[in-house]
């Protein structure tokens, strides 16, 4: 059975984006290799510079960028650095980073339900960097977001999956892929949520602060393989704490 | 006490920050609270006290590898870039200790808007994209217009303009910032008024307020981010690094959408300077402290390391603590194309060129980076 991850009618292999902030540009050509990503983000504001070190010419040219619009405060911010990314030739993909709090980086989700809006209209992939709150979901997914990327934790945190139940209600209800981002600590974090249903994960500090990166982007790349073929094997039932009452509850229903 | 025309902003910032200051006794604090701040994940403002406490001194190694492990965490392994352009050290501040300081006799220089051109191209073609453009504190030599049409000059050739020039009003901010400036570095040089009136003897520098409310006005003006600091050496170092994070702490919280960044310059020898002792001397260990317990408390701030420390300080400190560096730097006015128009404020104890700091940079398997802006 084919099992791609599909954004936009566009198809991967890899369910593991990699994030590009953090590291030198030099290992991030080692990090794609072994993680066998298929997809990058990279912050625009990192991009677009004239030294001979542009990121842009780090990234193997059968991978798929996924500009990021860190740096914006607001909606219209974020539509202006999307715009300049197309025009920069970074394709059409747009992961939407809408932060107005520099201590914590949480996403702003009104402001990015309104830059979705405007920038799906225009003919972009959006995809939202989001807190995983329901309703903002669907008003992401009704203002024509390609994917939904709710946070695990807050970036750069490490504290792993600190939001699951939330995630867990978005995998439920909402019919887009999505992408965990943000927070993911260990390829164990990221094995659970994958095997919960969660579409792909987006990894930048874990693989970034490891001590070898490209050993790090490989255990996360067959913790999310494991995690995804366990959601498609369909976990098993799983005991809970209550005991099995010895006399049952229910024998007095035929008599 | 303000003098004309100095905007009054609606704020108790600076009540709340010498309420928490007032009664900071570093010598209360023990080794085990040192520990205990240390094993900790979230850091109050207590901790920041006991980081700043002689009993932390004892910790130093162990500071370094916390503040290491938060500097990776929310800067991987990313030190940005950065040069400062003098365009004019005329002053019209009697500062003490300062060697630009109107009393001193210096050779004044102010660059013409064609000099800073040639400037801002030579600089440029070191592949810097972050610039720092400073001014004495003249008002009458280096107006806001003058240095409103620097910034629109450097923003063809530059992704990012921080001023390091005299306060402004809430609406000259507002200027500059549309001119192209998206950064403000304003140093508050000690938090303790008393110590400010005896160094600060007259000009427009001697009001302490008008000062402290520099950031905030900024703020309100639209700017994306502010510095600030103290001149290590002035007072007792314990206390005003206290104040200056507590300032910063309070500054995050009002305007949670600006960056904030710290620079920890030393008292270091000027011209014509008066050699006494210096009872406030800061240590290099010292000021590592300092810079260590700034990471700690604040660890999403950008700290900037000065080329007043020696070259192996900073080599040290950057992906430890520190995330911006200078490189390329001259204090004199001008000098990057043409010779140098006017005296240095300081001296430089680290004057090395661009690709000598990018390849430091790279040998501690850390990353250069020259733009990390998007001017909007």
């Amino acid at each position: 059975m084919e099992d791609k991850l599909i954004i936009a009618g566009h198809k991967f292999n890899s369910r593991f984006i990699l994030g590009s902030g953090k590291y030198s540009l030099e290992l991030i050509k080692a990090a794609i290799e072994s993680a066998e990503a298929e997809i990058i983000t990279l912050a625009l504001r990192r991009a677009n510079t004239k030294t001979e070190y542009n990121i842009l010419d780090f990234i193997p040219k059968n991978v798929t960028l996924l500009p990021n619009t860190s740096g914006a405060r607001t909606a219209e911010e974020a539509v202006r650095i999307a715009r300049l990314s197309r025009e920069l030739g970074c394709g059409d993909f747009i992961k939407i980073e809408v932060i107005k709090d520099s201590k914590y980086l949480l996403p702003d989700n009104y402001e990015t339900i309104k830059a979705t809006e405007i920038l799906a209209k225009e003919g972009f992939i959006v995809m939202p960097y989001m807190y995983p709150d329901l309703n903002a979901a669907r008003d992401l997914t009704n203002a024509g977001a390609a994917s939904v990327m709710p946070l695990a934790a807050p970036i750069g945190s490490n504290l792993g999956l600190i939001t699951k139940h939330f995630i867990k209600i978005i995998i439920d209800e909402i019919n887009l892929p999505v992408i965990v981002d943000a927070g993911i600590g260990t390829p164990a974090q990221a094995c659970e949520i994958m095997q919960d249903g969660a579409a792909a994960v987006m990894i930048n500090t874990a693989v970034a602060t490891a001590k070898d990166i490209a050993k790090m982007a490989e255990a996360f790349k067959l913790a999310v393989k494991a995690g995804r073929t366990a959601y498609l094997a369909g976990l098993g039932r799983v005991l809970n704490f209550r005991a099995q009452a010895s006399s049952p509850l229910i024998d007095f229903l035929d008599n | 006490m303000f003098y004309e025309n100095m905007e009054e902003i609606k704020s108790d910032m600076l009540e709340q920050v010498s309420e928490k200051i007032k009664n900071y006794d570093y010598n209360i604090y023990t080794e085990n609270d040192v520990q205990k701040t240390l094993n900790k994940d979230f850091l109050d403002e207590t901790d920041l006290k006991i980081l700043l406490s002689p009993a932390a001194e004892k910790f130093l190694n162990e500071m370094a590898y916390k503040a290491q492990y938060e500097t990776r965490k929310h800067f991987g392994t990313n030190i940005s870039l950065f040069t400062p352009l003098y365009i004019s050290n005329y002053c019209e501040n009697y500062c003490t200790y300062c060697g630009y300081n109107c009393k001193n006799n210096i050779h004044r220089g102010k660059l013409s808007i064609e000099e800073i051109q040639k400037e801002f191209e030579a600089i440029s073609k070191t592949g810097l994209e972050d610039i720092l453009i400073l001014t004495g504190e003249s008002r009458t030599a280096s107006n806001v217009e003058y240095i409103g049409e620097a910034v629109k000059l450097a923003k063809k050739y530059f992704s990012s303009i921080s001023i390091e020039i005299y306060p402004l009003n809430t609406d000259e901010y507002k200027y500059l910032n549309g001119c192209g400036a998206d950064f403000v570095c304003v140093y508050q040089e000690t938090y303790n008024k008393e110590r400010y009136k005896q160094l600060h003897l007259s000009g427009h520098k001697s009001v302490f307020e008008y000062r402290f409310y520099a950031q905030e006005r900024a703020a309100l003006a639209g700017m994306r981010g502010v510095s600030l600091g103290v001149l290590f050496g002035l007072y007792d170092f314990r206390k005003d690094a206290f104040a200056a994070a507590t300032h910063a702490c309070l500054l995050q919280q009002k305007y949670p959408d600006i960056k904030i960044g710290f620079s920890v310059p030393r008292l270091r020898p000027f011209i014509n300077e008066h050699k006494e002792q210096n009872n406030n001397y800061v240590n290099e260990k010292q000021l590592f402290q300092a810079l260590c317990a700034y990471r700690l408390f604040m660890p999403f701030a950008d700290i900037t390391i000065s080329t007043r420390e020696r070259a192996v300080f900073r080599d040290n400190v950057i992906g430890v603590c520190a995330t911006k560096i200078s490189a390329g730097v001259k204090t004199s006015v001008g000098g990057h194309k043409d010779p140098a128009k006017g005296d240095e404020q300081f001296e430089i104890s680290d004057s090395r060129s661009v690709s000598e700091i990018t390849n430091l940079i790279r040998s501690k398997n850390l990353t250069p980076v020259f733009t990390n802006h998007i001017r909007l």
